[in-house]
């Protein structure tokens, strides 16, 4: 809780002041920046890919109308979560120029934003979808916003592995849409992500430490320390590996998927490894980078490689 | 003493200028609503369009 305060008390005499008569000065890009689009990038597609791979038929247009939900769900968090996490983005580098802290927007007005857009995606995704995938979605957002962004952020060097849930779920919530429950396909790729995120975050956390700890979150690296963060990568990443394996060997994909995986799987491990032995020097930075840089590439691929799978298999050319 | 300034908050043309950009933005947004609607009403038919009129 400390963390909290102390953050929130650095940061708020940095955030510009505007007055509240004062006409609003943000642009339609600063509302998209708000929905995150890199991010979204991800989820989009991961969703995307849970939506195509579901056995089962849905139509185009309801197909579509899921996907557009679930983005703008995604979005949705993501603005709220920029509202509450506003006082220390402004004291981190990588954040600071982002709408709310940059004063081109209100806190107030990306909280409106955020929460009009949280409601109406789930609303419009349960009437035009079904209900249960509605539930996942709203669910989603909640973990993300309340549980990560409110709750473990600040509190816990856990934060983004148990917040890493919420970036796990598209995939799940894509399935739904189609199929109206869950089955262990869509846990596993839910377990990809979710396994996935520890490696990938705290390799940008290793590069970023100094930012996170001058605004007093505490990540893996400033709490534990570089050394400790390079062992748990290597953990995670030596048990995501079985796991990015697991939709081929339970047989619910051919060889094409196998094999990217396995590939794949041994760059991420090799990588993971050299961020544990690299501890000196320019290899000390070098390392993270590239796993960093690797870990984006591997859940893009992993996953287009599910899609790539299962169209072989449905055309009659599965391995 | 000076009178008040009754012509309240004047924009600039930047302000005025983002202020139809949003505008504009909150417009297709809720134009893709309706067409959304629209279309998924015909797709999850036919009991919509077989009603007596």
């Amino acid at each position: 809780m400390s963390l909290v305060s102390e953050g929130a008390d650095i940061a708020r005499p940095l955030r510009p002041a505007l007055s509240r008569a004062e006409p609003s000065l943000a642009g339609v890009e600063d509302y998209i920046a708000l929905l995150k689009p890199r991010v979204m990038s991800l989820v989009v597609f991961t969703a995307l890919v849970g939506l195509l791979v579901a056995p089962g038929h849905v139509h185009p247009v309801i197909g579509f109308t899921a996907i557009l939900c679930i983005a703008i769900g995604a979005g949705a968090s993501g603005a709220l979560n920029m509202w509450y996490d506003a006082d220390i983005d402004a004291i981190m580098s990588r954040t600071a120029k982002r709408p709310i802290p940059a004063g081109r927007i209100e806190p107030g007005e990306a909280l409106a934003f955020g929460t009009t857009l949280s409601f109406g995606s789930v609303a419009v995704f349960g009437v035009l979808v079904n209900w249960f995938a509605a539930a996942l979605l709203a669910f989603t957002i909640f973990f993300y916003v309340v549980i990560y962004t409110m709750w473990l952020k600040r509190s816990t060097p856990q934060n983004i592995v148990i917040g890493g849930a919420a970036g796990a779920f598209p995939p799940v919530v894509g399935w739904a849409a189609v199929t109206g429950n869950i089955s262990l396909e869509p846990v596993l790729m839910f377990l990809i992500i979710f396994l996935w995120t520890p490696p990938h975050f705290w390799a940008l956390g290793l590069l970023k430490s100094d930012d996170y700890a001058r605004a007093g979150v505490p990540m893996l690296p400033v709490v534990a320390g570089a050394d400790e963060t390079r062992k748990q990568i290597l953990i995670y990443s030596v048990i995501l590996a079985p796991v990015g394996v697991s939709p081929w060997a339970f047989g619910f994909t051919g060889y094409t998927y196998g094999v990217v995986a396995l590939v794949c799987s041994a760059i991420m491990l090799h990588l993971a490894w050299r961020v544990f032995r690299d501890r000196e020097g320019a290899a000390a930075v070098s390392a993270p980078r590239r796993l960093f840089a690797f870990s984006l590439l591997y859940v893009f691929v992993l996953f287009a490689a599910l899609l790539a799978d299962h169209a072989l298999a449905r055309f009659g050319f599965g391995l | 003493m000076s009178e008040p300034d009754d012509n309240g908050i004047v924009l600039t043309e930047e302000q005025k200028r983002r202020r139809r950009a949003r505008s504009i933005a909150i417009a297709i947004s809720l134009g893709v609503l309706v067409v959304l609607f629209y279309w998924v009403t015909l797709v999850k038919g036919p009991a919509v369009l077989q009603r007596p009129l």
